[in-house]
This record gives C-alpha cells, sequence and structure tokens, in this order.
C-alpha cells in the first residue's frame, strides 16, 4: 500500500478548515449590495388563496420588494419539475401536479411558499413578512395515509381520484399466489415506517446573483449535486441556458438526501435577483427547515413470508402505501418504488416476490429521498418479518437466515424483482459481527443484566443495498428522466501538481481526502499536491452529484478512468523524451522508466514538457495534460451486512438504553477505512434515531407538531452507546476500483437490529409487534399487554 | 434602537452600533465577519453557535450582543495560537471528529470548556457534557474519542 494512497487511514485534507473555523458555508457568504428575503409561508394545510394584500409590507421602509405567486406566473416560470416518472400497474402515468414555487391559487401543506419579501436587512424582511395579508378560505385536508385513504377523503389533488398518485407493482404474481397455495406455514407483519426529517445541521440557504452586464446567473444554494440543480432550474423552471447560469454548492453541512431536491427558494432567490437586479439572500432558520425540507419515510405495509415446514422461504408478498406529500418532490416517486421494492429480496433466495405500492399524496410536506431511501424501508420490513418467521417456527433467527442466504457461488443472482446482485458472502459479514459482537456470551450478559432488574435483548439484521446509482440504461427504463453516470477531470498542472475536478459533491464524506489517494495510488504524486475540486458548475464540467452512496463507485471510478488516460499520454510522452518505444515505458512510483533500464523521467518534467513543448512529439500527440471521464457503470453495487444490536429495557419505565452495537459490513474494497467507519458510525446512529427517538407528528388539522428540535428528537451523544464496526470485502465486480458504497448502509441495517432486540427482552411479554420510534410509552404500553 | 456594543474578541478590542435586537451570533457572523460559529436551530438545542464568553461556553445564538458589552469573547477562529493548532483541534482531526464540519465550531468550543472544568473526564461524562451539541454525522462515536483524546493532550501538554 502506497503511504496516503488506497487503503490507507489518510487524516483529512478538509479538515483544518473546518476546525479553525475557516469553512465557507452558503450563509457565510455575502454579496455585495445583497438583499434579505424572507418567505411568507401558509399556516394552513388546504386552502384557497383569495387574495395577498402586499401594500403594509411594501411601504415598510427598507423593503424593496415583494413578490407573490401571480408575479412569478406573469413572467412565465414554471413548476419544479419531478426527476422520475412512475407507471401504474394499469399502464397509466402517474399523476403529476404542477408545482409553482410560490404558490398563486391555492395553498396544500403548511409552509407551502405564498410570497416573498426583498429588503436591507434580515430584520427588516421580517417584520415585513408580519404585513403580508393572506386571506384564505380554509378547505378540508388529509395529513396523512389513513385520512387520505378513506372513502370520500378530501382530495389534495382533482385529478388524483383517491389521493392515489400512482397504482404501481413489481414481481410475479401469480407465481407468489402459488408458493402461497404451496406453502406449509406462512407469517405476516404490519409495519409503518416512522416518517422523518432529514435535519442536516447546517439550514438550507440560498443567494441568487444576476450579473446585468453579461445577463449572467449565479445560484449559491446548499445543495448534493449543483448540477442536477442547474439542469432542473435552468431548463424547466427558469428557462435560463446553462452558459448563463451557474450553480455554486461550497461547504455543504450534510444532506443525508433532504439537499438532492430541487427546492423553490432556489429558484425565487434566482428570479427575483434579476427582477430586481441586485443580489438576494435566504437562509432558513430550523423551524422553516421543518416546514420546507422534503421529509422521509412514512410507508405503512402489510407483508407475508410463505415458507416450507423447514423454514425454506418460498414467497414473500408486500402490499405498501407511501406517503408523498403535497407535492411530487425531485425523486420522491423513485423512492417507494424503484428505491424500496427492488431490494424485496434482501439477501435471500426467495424464488417468488410480489410488491404493489399505492403512492398517495396528502396536505403534508413533500416526500423524498433521507438517507437509504426506500432501502432502508425494505430492509426493516423484511428483517423484522424474518426475526417474525424465526420465533414462528422455532429456527433460531441467525440460522434461519443462513439457510436462506443467497450463496457466494449462486452470484451473479438475478432476483425475483429486477436487480441482479454481482457479489456477495453474506454468512461470512455475519460471523465477522457474530464474532466481534461476542454472541457467544450474551447469555452471561443477559444474567448480569437481570441482575440490575434490566431486561437485556439482542436483535440480528442482516441487509442489502443498491448503491452507486447509476446505470443510465436501466434507471432510464424504470423511469428516471435523466442519466445517471458521473465525471471527472484530471488536470495535471505544469509543475506536476494536480487539481481534480468531480461531479460528485462532498458534503460530509471526505472526497477532498479518498479521491486524493485515488490519485496519489495511481500517479505517485505526493497527496499535498493534490486538490480536489467540486460543488461549482462553473467549474467542474458536468456531474451528478452524491447521494446513493454513488460517490466512489461511481464518481470514484469516473476518476480512475480520466487518470488511466492520463498514464496513457504520460506514457507517451515519456517514450519521446527517453526515445524508447511507448509499450516499454513503466509508470510507477513517480517515475516513468525504460523497462529493463536505468533511464527514467520524473512525472513532473512529463508534466513540464507538456507545457513547455520544447522537446515534445508533436506531431503525433497534443501538448497539455488534462483528461475527462464520463463513466456510466454497468450495474448497481451492493454492499451487504449483519448488525447485532443489544438492548437494555427498563421493565419500570419503558426506558430503552442501546448498550452494544456492532456492525460487519461488505462495501467491497475500502479506500480510506476511517472515513469508512465514520460513515457507518453516523449511519447507524441515524438508524437507532428511527427506531427509538424520531417520528415526524401532524395533528389532524395538517399542522406539524414536531417542528422545532425541542419536539422533534435527534439522538443525542448520551443516546448511543461506542459502535463496533468491522468489515469483510467481496470486491465489487463491475468496477475497477472493487468498490461499493458505504454511505447509508448504517442507516440502512440498523433499525430492525434495534427493535428486533427490543421484542427479544421482551420475550416474555408475548409480544406480537412493535413500531418505530420504540418510545419509552410505546414500550411500556406494549408490555401491559396494549401494543 | 441602536447601541453601541464593545468587547474583545480573540484578543482584538472591537465595538460597533448595532440594533438593540441583535443577538450575539449574529453581531459576530455579520458585524466582524467571524463565521465560523454557525447558526443550526433557532431554540437552543444544536450548539453550533457555542462560544467563550468570560471562559464560559454559551450558546451565543440566545443572549442578546448588548449582554456582552465588556465581555472577553473567544471564538473557533481564536483557539489555534500563532498558526499552531490547539491539541484539541488536532485531537478532532487525527480522530476524524468531524465529517460536515457545520457542528464542529461549537463541539470544540463546548469541549474546551468541559475540559477546563473538568480535566479527565469519562466517556459518560463527554456523552453527557454534549448534550447541548448535537451532531447528525459522526454517531459521536469519534467526537468522543476526540474530546478524550484532547484532553489527554491538554494535561500532558
Amino acid at each position: 500500500m502506497t503511504e496516503n494512497g488506497f487503503g490507507a487511514a489518510v487524516r483529512r485534507k478538509e479538515d483544518h478548515r473546518f476546525i479553525t473555523g475557516r469553512g465557507q458555508f452558503v450563509d457565510d457568504i455575502n454579496r455585495p449590495h445583497q438583499l434579505y428575503a424572507q418567505i411568507i409561508r401558509s399556516p394552513i394545510a388546504h386552502g384557497k388563496i383569495n387574495k395577498v394584500d402586499v401594500d403594509a409590507a411594501n411601504a415598510m421602509s427598507g423593503v424593496v420588494a415583494v413578490f407573490t405567486g401571480a408575479d412569478m406566473a406573469a413572467d412565465g416560470v414554471g413548476g419544479l419539475p419531478c426527476g422520475w416518472g412512475i407507471t401504474s400497474k394499469d399502464g397509466s402515468p402517474m399523476v403529476e401536479p404542477g408545482h409553482p414555487p410560490l404558490a398563486a391559487e391555492c395553498v396544500r401543506y403548511v409552509g407551502d411558499q405564498i410570497a416573498v419579501v426583498l429588503a436591507e436587512t434580515l430584520a427588516i424582511a421580517r417584520d415585513a413578512a408580519e404585513l403580508v395579508d393572506v386571506d384564505y378560505a380554509e378547505l378540508p385536508s388529509v395529513a396523512n395515509l389513513e385520512s387520505a385513504s378513506a372513502d370520500g377523503a378530501p382530495l389534495v389533488w382533482d385529478d388524483a381520484k383517491g389521493n392515489i398518485c400512482f397504482d404501481w407493482e413489481i414481481g410475479d404474481k401469480s407465481a407468489t399466489d402459488a408458493a402461497f397455495a404451496s406453502a406449509d406455514q406462512v407469517v405476516s407483519i404490519d409495519i409503518v415506517n416512522n416518517r422523518l426529517i432529514a435535519n442536516a445541521m447546517e439550514p438550507r440557504a440560498a443567494i441568487g446573483d444576476y450579473d446585468a452586464g453579461k445577463d449572467e446567473y449565479t445560484l449559491y444554494t446548499t445543495s448534493q449535486n449543483p448540477h442536477v440543480i442547474r439542469m432542473l432550474m435552468g431548463a424547466f423552471v427558469l428557462s435560463i441556458p446553462e452558459h448563463k447560469l451557474r450553480v455554486i454548492s461550497p461547504d455543504v453541512g450534510g444532506g443525508f438526501g433532504s439537499k438532492i431536491c430541487h427546492y423553490a427558494e432556489e429558484a425565487i432567490v434566482t428570479w427575483a435577483s434579476r427582477k430586481v437586479n441586485r443580489p438576494v439572500k435566504w437562509t432558513a432558520d430550523r423551524s422553516e427547515s421543518f416546514i420546507s425540507d422534503a421529509h422521509g419515510r412514512d410507508h405503512v405495509s402489510h407483508a407475508e413470508l410463505a415458507m416450507s415446514k423447514d423454514g425454506d422461504f418460498l414467497g414473500l408478498r408486500v402490499s405498501t402505501r407511501a406517503n408523498l406529500g403535497a407535492y411530487l418532490s425531485t425523486f420522491g416517486p423513485a423512492v417507494p418504488t424503484i428505491l424500496y421494492a427492488t431490494l424485496l429480496a434482501g439477501s435471500y433466495k426467495t424464488p417468488a416476490i410480489h410488491a404493489e405500492v399505492k403512492a398517495m399524496f396528502t396536505h403534508t410536506v413533500p416526500v423524498d429521498s433521507y438517507r437509504g431511501a426506500g432501502r432502508p424501508e425494505a430492509s426493516y420490513l423484511l428483517e423484522r418479518l424474518v426475526d417474525k418467521a424465526a420465533k414462528q417456527t422455532g429456527i433460531d433467527p441467525i440460522e434461519l437466515r443462513r439457510r436462506n442466504f443467497i450463496q457466494p457461488e449462486d452470484f451473479p443472482y438475478q432476483t425475483p424483482v429486477a436487480l441482479e446482485y454481482d457479489t456477495g458472502d453474506y454468512d461470512a459479514a455475519m460471523v465477522k459481527a457474530i464474532e466481534l459482537a461476542d454472541y457467544a456470551n450474551f447469555d452471561k450478559r443477559h444474567e448480569e443484566s437481570a441482575a440490575r432488574g434490566k431486561l437485556r435483548g439482542v436483535g440480528i439484521s442482516t441487509y442489502i443495498e443498491a448503491c452507486g446509482i447509476a446505470p443510465s440504461n436501466v434507471a432510464g427504463a424504470l423511469g428516471a428522466r435523466a442519466g445517471l453516470y458521473e465525471v471527472g477531470t484530471v488536470r495535471v498542472n505544469p509543475t506536476g501538481s494536480i487539481t481534480v475536478l468531480t461531479g460528485s459533491h462532498s458534503h460530509g464524506q471526505g472526497h477532498e481526502t479518498t479521491f486524493a489517494q485515488l490519485v496519489v495510488e495511481a500517479l505517485g504524486v505526493d497527496f499535498d499536491n493534490v486538490d480536489i475540486v467540486h460543488g461549482d458548475t462553473g467549474k467542474v464540467p458536468f456531474g451528478m452529484g452524491t447521494y446513493g452512496s454513488r460517490s466512489a463507485a461511481v464518481g470514484g471510478v469516473a476518476l480512475m478512468n480520466a487518470l488511466e488516460k492520463i498514464r496513457t499520454k504520460a506514457k507517451k510522452i515519456a517514450a519521446h523524451l527517453l526515445e524508447a518505444s511507448e509499450d516499454d515505458i513503466e509508470f510507477k512510483d513517480g517515475q516513468l522508466s525504460v523497462a529493463g533500464t536505468d533511464r527514467s523521467v520524473a512525472f513532473g518534467d512529463v508534466a513540464m514538457a507538456a507545457y513547455v513543448p520544447h522537446n515534445y512529439p508533436l506531431e503525433t500527440l497534443e501538448p497539455g495534460l488534462e483528461e475527462t471521464a464520463f463513466y456510466d457503470p454497468k450495474n448497481f453495487t451492493f454492499p451487504a451486512g449483519c448488525h447485532i444490536c443489544e438492548v437494555e429495557v427498563d421493565p419500570d419505565t419503558g426506558v430503552v438504553e442501546v448498550v452494544r452495537f456492532t456492525a460487519g459490513d461488505d462495501f467491497g474494497r475500502i479506500i480510506n477505512p476511517m472515513i469508512v467507519d465514520g460513515q457507518v458510525h453516523g449511519g447507524v446512529t441515524q438508524g437507532i434515531g428511527q427506531a427509538l427517538y424520531e417520528q415526524c407528528v401532524y395533528d389532524d388539522s395538517g399542522q406539524l407538531l414536531t417542528g422545532s428540535m425541542m419536539d422533534y428528537c435527534l439522538p443525542k451523544a448520551d443516546n448511543v452507546p461506542n459502535f463496533a464496526v468491522t468489515t469483510n470485502v467481496t470486491p465489487c465486480t463491475h468496477n475497477v476500483l472493487g468498490v461499493k458504497g458505504c454511505g447509508e448502509a448504517g442507516a440502512i441495517g440498523s433499525p430492525a437490529a434495534v427493535i428486533n432486540a427490543i421484542l427479544n427482552a421482551l420475550s416474555d411479554y408475548n409480544i406480537d409487534n412493535l413500531q418505530m420510534p420504540a418510545t419509552p410509552e410505546r414500550v411500556w404500553q406494549a408490555m401491559q399487554g396494549n401494543g | 434602537m441602536s447601541i453601541n456594543v464593545s468587547f474583545t474578541l480573540n484578543g482584538e478590542a472591537v465595538s460597533a452600533h448595532v440594533a438593540s435586537r441583535t443577538l450575539l451570533v449574529e453581531m459576530i457572523r455579520e458585524r466582524f465577519g467571524r463565521t465560523g460559529t454557525h447558526v443550526g436551530c433557532d431554540t437552543s438545542q444544536c450548539g453550533a453557535c457555542v462560544i467563550h464568553v468570560d471562559g464560559r461556553s454559551v450558546k451565543s445564538c440566545t443572549m442578546l450582543a448588548a449582554q456582552a458589552d465588556g465581555t472577553e469573547i473567544v471564538t473557533i477562529e481564536g483557539v489555534a495560537k500563532n498558526g499552531q493548532l490547539h491539541p484539541m483541534q488536532e485531537a478532532f482531526r487525527e480522530h476524524h471528529g468531524l465529517q460536515c464540519g457545520f457542528c464542529t465550531p461549537g463541539m470544540i468550543m463546548s469541549a474546551l470548556d468541559l475540559v477546563k472544568q473538568n480535566p479527565d473526564p469519562s466517556e459518560k461524562q463527554i456523552r453527557e457534557w454534549l448534550e447541548g451539541n448535537l451532531c447528525r454525522c459522526t454517531g459521536y462515536h469519534n467526537i468522543v474519542r476526540a474530546i478524550k483524546a484532547g484532553a489527554d493532550s491538554m494535561r500532558v501538554g
């Protein structure tokens, strides 16, 4: 292993600016003569806008303009587009309502944007916003899946009958029915996957900056994918061609999926900046984030598993209702379909699977990706069902899983739900986790807990996920309206330092370090001589951004392909300089040598020759040393693993404490183990948050009750234990790095392990089911027989 | 109403006229351009805005600028001295105690106050101390390790 190369736990390049307070987040940026925007949002879940009176606000000293939906509509501003189309089982397209950045006729959730005030200071903007008088005719609303599904329920959209956006299915229904007909035993479960709010620590922010001299726009925004925002906002909302629109996402303080979407505020500040010919800045406060950032999860499912008498899985049947909120967010429809139901095979050889998904509109914030996006929902459902099957059959939960695992020799494995897994060894990862968790001595710990009056339980979950979100041809066939490749440019500067331009975006993942490690490995240059540039459409040629654990598996491979082009060209230059055949040049440790001789030239000298071509093969080679690669993979990658959780339950209060947590993951080859471990810690904590603490709650009238960090319970430092993590490596077979992705695994595998552990702890109580979050009250009620 | 507020900011005497309702964090960020102190919430939960006022950790989003008149303030920008990172900053880097970096300044400022009060905190004491500092990236595991290591090197140093 090269020092600072592939596999080394290199300390991060980006850390210095963050630990010294020199990071640059969007709210840290101020443009000369900027105005401050305050958005006026609907306080009701559903209503007709009779009148928006902006006169008093406009009259306030320091207010520059107040704009409404009518103003944007008059300018021909388009709606926020949806990036994924789903077709219902009857062949009809999903219902796709318009989504104006500022609502002009009707509001459909608490937080829906109505108007914007622009003022000289934020304080004035806020005061003036209080004076905007909106006259609503309030209408009946539906705040959750149950009320949206009721007979005669109020409609969010008139053309979405029964509030159904689409009614979709996957898998072979008749084969699945046949499997159930021949089954010896069936286990069934009802699952609620609780609605969550991502709560990245940095609230969203956006600055629009129009340059009238050049007729060019710059948008600074807290995005995971600035090129995607440029494409969506430029082409669909504001009709600005790419060469006139630059989107910059500088340091971004966490995303977890909530910063993938194209949001109304991005379009509002960009459009408004031109209207007033001054920069316009908007920063969400946290309360605003709660009612405007896309929410996550929110499924209600019924699942059944058909088994032989020996516990072999024969068939799986799943029926899910998914809440999409009031409008279709950028990737909203893809989450409960392509990213969910295709994962229902899990790590098991279930031969027949059929799933149907009804996606519904409600008068709530739009729902989109949140860490794992669909895959945690699938994994949770399956792993709770398998544990219930173990209990029902009396087969040990580890043994039941092992009996049904897809075996190493089965790969490539075609599942009944569209995906083809390339590689894996699920038992090996599980064995590693079992050993690290000291599972064999659980009984001793159980006794020790009992002596302290605590009920101890252990739970297991063996997940799989599809990452490296790409294959454009597959994604296109499944409804994606864009390609999903990645782009990398390697610019070798004249003195041999390297600037990498990547379409991946780092908002905590550490690309500035891991991508530099790839460069060190490929070119033998010094780690400190490599800089990674990302997050600026004015610098990076193109890119699809970071989500779905795709940066290493797609962006990293694009970078490797560009590096390979650099190596090829460098060899050609070296062959000329050394008067040797190109085929005889070896490139190792930063030196290009003629094989079998002591003649060599340093990479830095090759770079200099490329830019100062005094002695250069101009007849056969262009000067310069810069290469770009677009990479579109052949398949998804399939990280998998085993999570083991131990909890202690206080029987008097129902309080659950996670006392041990172990993860054994297979992420393929690992570029930087320190960073990978950190991703697992964070993901698992979000999963524990979902299992024990987090729940987005609306009341029946559509008011968000968990609208602040005082009401929405995020995991704190004393809510989680230290984590034990290990990895088992089966390299991905279809990318040159052998990497799979690690960003979401923690949030995908952990919730089922936690709930299975609680049910194990309460095994004397005959509790049939327990929904998330397992709050003390919910656990205590279940123990009293009120589950 | 505008008032004049003066204090020492990272060793430098500063002064400004601000609206009386101005929060301390706004004054530090907007008037003095020290943007390392962040605003992550509006209910005093997240701790991204923690600074030191007269040597104690304070959530600067929950204090009026006026209340800081005459005090001595240290922000994350004032922790490293003469280009040398403080041992606590080094520990966060060494132990991967940060990912997106948004909560990090508040975490470090909070950790420094903990170590001042308890030079050798246990893991449990560190976790309890961080009650007022939220991180969504790290799962706290490496933050806790970093603070322990930072405290260790501060005792040695």
